[in-house]
């Protein structure tokens, strides 16, 4: 963390000062595990599973959890567990990509227009209003009709909403950071405007970008699901949060569980990343700080 | 004043026509011909090439959007390729549906919000406002549509309140016609309520942290005059803000409710004119939904700059 200019700090904080900060903070904690399980189960999901994900067994459907079917089965006789554990590979993949395309994009674009001012800012944040004022929904959903239904269209459809998000958390942080007399002491000393962006523009907004970049994932989970769920996400044989509900819908009267499990795993991860989000803030934001 | 509006009106028509050349385009390049799409691949290519014609589709792009573009100003929206009927007509009847269904729901979440926020930010800190934020976060996590597939199970399959799906249509009476939405506007209001929860419980904390507020208690003024006279009322201001994102976000978010509740509105005409490449429906559906935003965007700015004059000196 870059010291600020003009701004002399109480005293400064060690790796384990700032270590048992982060043990402290509750949000930060239960998200942290929440997101834990999850990811386990998805990483878990790539060498074992308890059954096959693609293999339909009619004799074994509408099965209630038991010890043998932790979370019961669906109407094709599949372990609803097993199927979460692949559901949660799934849309962590496309959550994560597509915060990987907004960033990748949306971050140098809100850097540059800070850096340049005038025009190009003035361009680019004109088409962020046009991008923020589509629905994200019909959006992605418009998207993923028109490029045909599937997991990479769905992460280009959340990725591209991504964009204009990250572009103005990125330009009014590096705006204020241009004010400000360490940046014009690296202006003075002959550094051009890409060469501050790299070395003291985005290193100093980094903490604001995870925080932004965990939000965005709850967010495209919660899409990808959506989408999933109107079938326009992961297909087939694959298993995915939003489709297991979709086909749980019409089974609810019978199989009440084929719903309840992969919407509490969608609510696990968005909750466990909002909190990380939550206690990532209070750890790394020091105004937030001084202020409790 | 003045400059300040004619700023915004010119920031409004630029965005507006801006989404209109985004919507347009993305449509262009869909994949395949719609009138072939239509006929299927039996069809003749005399038959596609007169589908072609009566459809519109030989003018060139560039005459095509400046058609639908002025169309539009004249409330002529063109006609649905699968319905057969103009799509105002259809936007008309949908409307009828989802209008209500985004205001009820809207008015869903203003009830349980306002009271809940404002409790949470009055008793900052204790026990009840850690509680509230606790729900509220799971509130935000919970998906609308899982929400309303439990609401199903519990009210409509178990206990047998209210109708699963579907709409019988106003023309069978206030009743029955408001029984068909309770369940939707409840999934659609509950992550709603939980935002609008938050962004009050945050606005009115900062409102009460100013310094009038310590004036007005120095003077004498008790704890809940202050709140409600004075931190509440400049609280209100982003509140209002996002209440009105909100109503455009509602209306958007119809898309997947209606789908689960089988309820023929805007979002599930939509979904279905996506589906079906019936692109007239298409364009003007989601230009509508993206102009309410636009539109609710420009007047939010506009009131804001009529109560808070800092803002139009800040800004001119």
């Amino acid at each position: 963390m870059s010291l600020e200019a003009g701004s002399v700090p109480d005293h400064v904080e060690t790796w384990a000062d700032f270590r048992s900060r982060a043990m402290r903070s509750r949000s930060l904690l239960v998200g942290t595990i929440l997101v834990a399980i999850i990811l386990c189960g998805a990483l878990a999901s790539f060498i074992w599973t308890p059954f096959d994900v693609t293999q339909l067994i009619i004799a074994d459907r509408l099965k209630p959890p038991s010890s043998t079917h932790w979370f019961g089965t669906d109407h094709f006789g599949r372990d609803i567990f097993s199927m979460i554990m692949v559901g949660a590979r799934n849309s962590i993949a496309v959550a994560f990509v597509a915060v990987g395309i907004g960033m990748a994009i949306g971050v140098p674009l809100g850097t540059w227009a800070a850096a340049r001012r005038g025009i190009v800012d003035d361009i680019l944040m004109r088409f962020n209003d046009v991008v923020f004022a589509f629905p994200a929904v019909v959006s992605a959903v418009m998207i993923t009709a028109i490029f045909g239904p599937g997991q990479f269209n769905a992460i280009i459809a959340i990725g591209i909403f991504n964009i204009p998000v990250f572009a103005r958390v990125a330009r009014g942080a590096a705006l204020s950071l241009w004010s400000r007399e360490f940046i014009m002491a690296a202006q003075v000393s002959g550094k051009n405007a890409a060469r501050i962006t790299f070395e003291h523009i985005i290193p100093n907004i980094a903490n604001l970008l995870m925080v932004q970049g965990t939000i965005q994932f709850s967010l495209g989970i919660l899409a990808e699901a959506g989408l999933s769920y109107l079938g326009l996400g992961t297909q087939p044989p694959w298993p995915s949060w939003g489709r297991m509900l979709n086909e749980a819908q019409t089974m609810v009267a019978f199989a009440p569980h084929m719903a309840v499990f992969p919407g509490l795993a969608i609510v696990i991860t968005v909750l466990g990343l909002n909190l990380m989000g939550d206690g990532l803030r209070d750890l790394l934001d020091p105004r937030l700080r001084r202020e409790r | 004043m003045a400059w300040f509006f004619a700023k915004r009106l010119v920031s409004f028509t630029v965005t507006l026509a801006l989404a209109t050349i985004v919507i347009f385009t993305m449509l262009e390049i869909v994949p395949g011909d719609p009138a072939r799409l239509m006929l299927g691949i039996n069809a003749t290519q005399d038959a596609v090439d007169a589908l072609r014609q009566q459809m519109g589709l030989d003018i060139p792009p560039l005459a095509r959007y400046f058609a639908w573009v002025s169309g539009m100003l004249t409330g002529d929206f063109g006609r649905s390729y699968t319905y057969s009927v103009p799509v105002a007509e259809l936007i008309g009847d949908r409307l009828w549906v989802s209008l209500p269904l985004a205001m009820i729901s809207l008015a869903l979440s203003t009830l349980v919000a306002l009271p809940v926020g404002i409790a949470a930010a009055s008793r900052r800190g204790s026990a009840a406002d850690t509680g509230i934020m606790a729900s509220t976060q799971l509130g935000v996590a919970i998906p609308n549509f899982w929400f309303a597939i439990l609401l199903v199970y519990v009210f409509a399959v178990t206990l047998r309140w209210v109708p699963a799906g579907g709409f019988p249509g106003w023309d069978k009476g206030l009743m029955p016609g408001l029984t068909a939405l309770i369940l939707p506007s409840i999934a659609l209001a509950l992550p709603q309520a939980a935002i609008l929860s938050r962004v009050t419980r945050s606005a009115l904390v900062e409102a009460l942290g100013e310094d009038y507020i310590r004036t007005a208690r120095a003077k004498g003024l008790g704890r809940r005059a202050v709140l409600w006279r004075h931190a509440l009322r400049n609280a209100l201001i982003p509140v209002v803000t996002i209440m009105g994102l909100q109503f455009a976000f509602l209306l958007a978010g119809t898309i997947i409710i209606e789908n689960v509740f089988y309820l023929p509105g805007l979002g599930r005409l939509v979904f279905q004119a996506i589906t079906q490449n019936d692109l007239p429906v298409v364009q003007n559906v989601v230009m509508l939904l993206v102009a309410t935003v636009i539109i609710i965007n420009f007047l939010v700015d506009i009131a804001y700059a009529l109560i808070d004059p800092r803002l139009r000196k800040r800004e001119a």
